[in-house]
């Protein structure tokens, strides 16, 4: 019950928090539907590109337009859900060189609360736009035959990509920790990946696909269960690889738990 | 209650000297100098006190102040306020205390001030009948009725600073802390920072450690002061005694009584801990 009862309790705090971001945005009433029109706009340029390129093939890698337009579509959704919520940790390298992190040990709650409910932005809905219009079309022009089954699988692959990316934040924020320089490398691991996520994996080949399984998972949420949504194959389990995910962003929990311990020992 | 006990902090601190080539040097091979912020500092502090904290800049103050508010772990030595270990359990602590940064905000930059207040409110899990009661209260003490409802970044500094003031009280802490409260302050705000200070500790017996450079802040709140020096406490009584320890020291055949700021940089320099 009690513990109910403190989840319940984060949860209520995260939306008051999430509400201060969303009414602080919306002071400045240009710039906030300029922020969503942008975004909205660049997101939706990567889905025209997508349409350009499958004017001159039929197919990449047996995979059809519509099949590449679901897997755009699930990437886009789990990095514009992992940007939405998990923003703080990606703005919190300036957290750390202006001090404000000092103020967030000093709340009676927990600093990731405090850092993603602090950073909440709205402007994100832009790209989500997008990524909901290419989930419809390519929902209603790839090869799956739609049942229960596969929404859950789609449901469990946007989840868990959306957790991959948080993890790959929250990894990013944890090594602010340590070097107050520049740690944008990680970057490539998230912008890149969101990029080059739009085709299934495999079209990278061999060695890719090894490095996007063993080193940063992002085939769990992608590739694997992409086969089996796609009928490519008939073994059930694939669907339920995003799950693996927990155990790599339990990982970068634990860089970004070293990381909290080691401000309290050094100091800024 | 504060009793901090032979408490050590050292940083380690790169070092490289200046220009390119020691930049590229740097990036490869880095030399690190231990700096020593605090080297066995003991006080203890009664409920209820007001302690004026001061020294120099880069004296240890600041490092002082996060030990006791469990942001920093000390290397070696101990620290219990009222029973809690500060940097053992930080949530507990941090509910039981106060913290103004006078160079730092805590309210929310875009939104009215009783946004803030109803957002720490929720943090703090304060009550409703209680959150009233005490706002009523600090609305008043700090006339903070006409401010209430503008966003923080439309304040004037003054302004701003009896809002910091009242959010850090807002859940009624038993010590507060205050970092240079007065900095940059015009001379009306200045006072009504000190009166309120004051007041509150005659009303609720709040216990308040002030670091700041501005010795008349000290003179007017503070009942004792602790004076810090290259990581050790060098003086600890009342601003009479730091006077006459002032004047017999060094410049001692001045008969004229010195002004406070005179007196401090009198002290610093025969103390050599500039």
């Amino acid at each position: 019950m009690g513990i109910i009862m403190r989840i319940w309790k984060s949860i209520i705090l995260y939306l008051r928090y999430a509400s201060i971001c969303v009414r602080s945005a919306m002071q400045y009433k240009l710039s906030f539907l300029l922020m969503i029109i942008g975004r909205f706009i660049i997101a939706f340029n990567e889905f025209i590109a997508i349409k350009f390129l499958f004017s001159g093939f039929e197919e990449i890698k047996g995979y059809s337009y519509g099949d590449v337009l679901l897997c755009f579509s699930i990437v886009q959704m789990s990095f514009t859900l992992s940007e939405l919520f998990g923003n703080g940790f990606k703005v919190f390298s300036g957290m750390i060189k202006r001090g404000d992190f000092d103020r967030i040990l000093l709340r009676p709650c927990s600093p990731i609360l405090q850092i993603i409910g602090n950073h909440f932005e709205i402007g994100r809905t832009g790209p989500m736009i997008t990524a909901v219009i290419t989930l419809v079309i390519g929902i209603r022009t790839c090869s799956v035959s739609w049942n229960a089954a596969a929404f859950f699988t789609l449901a469990l692959m946007i989840a868990g990509g959306a957790l991959l990316f948080i993890g790959l934040f929250m990894l990013g924020a944890g090594l602010c920790f340590f070097s107050i320089e520049d740690t944008s490398i990680i970057n490539v691991l998230t912008y890149g990946a969101k990029s080059h996520g739009k085709y299934p994996i495999d079209v990278y080949g061999r060695g890719i696909l090894r490095f996007c399984t063993y080193i940063i998972p992002y085939t769990l949420f992608q590739y694997y269960p992409l086969q089996y949504l796609l009928g490519r194959t008939t073994q059930w389990r694939l669907a339920f690889y995003p799950l693996g995910i927990v155990v790599f962003l339990a990982l970068c929990y634990a860089v970004w738990r070293i990381g909290v311990h080691n401000y309290k020992s050094c100091g800024a | 209650m504060i009793t901090m006990e032979n408490v050590c902090k050292s940083y380690k601190v790169a070092k490289r000297d200046a220009g390119f080539r020691a930049a590229c040097k740097a990036l490869v091979h880095r030399e690190y100098e231990a700096v020593h912020a605090l080297n066995n500092v003991s006080f203890t502090v009664r409920d209820g006190e007001m302690v004026g904290y001061i020294g120099p800049n880069g004296a240890g103050k600041s490092s002082t102040i996060k030990i006791l508010s469990g942001i920093l772990t000390p290397d070696s030595g101990t620290c219990v306020i009222d029973g809690r270990v500060p940097w053992k359990n930080r949530t507990e602590h941090v509910r039981q205390i106060g913290v103004v940064f006078g160079q730092r905000s805590q309210l929310w930059w875009d939104i009215p001030v009783i946004d803030s207040f109803e957002l720490i409110k929720e943090i703090y899990s304060i009550s409703t009948p209680q959150y009233n009661n005490k706002l009523e209260e600090l609305t008043q003490l700090l006339q903070l009725q006409e401010i209430l409802k503008t966003p923080t970044r439309q304040l004037s500094l003054g302004q701003r600073m009896r809002c910091e003031v009242a959010a850090s009280l807002l859940h009624e802490p038993r010590l507060l802390f205050l970092d240079e409260p007065t900095i940059g302050l015009d001379a009306v705000s200045k006072l009504a920072v000190r009166d309120f200070i004051k007041k509150l500790n005659e009303e609720h017996k709040t216990t308040v450690i002030l670091t700041t450079h501005d010795m008349q802040d000290i003179e007017a709140i503070a009942n004792r002061v602790i004076l810090i020096g290259r990581g050790q406490i060098l003086l600890d009584g009342t601003l009479d005694e730091l006077r006459r320890a002032a004047v017999s020291d060094g410049n001692g055949n001045t008969d004229e009584p010195l002004d406070l700021d005179h007196v401090m940089a009198c002290l610093y320099r025969n103390l050599n801990i500039l």
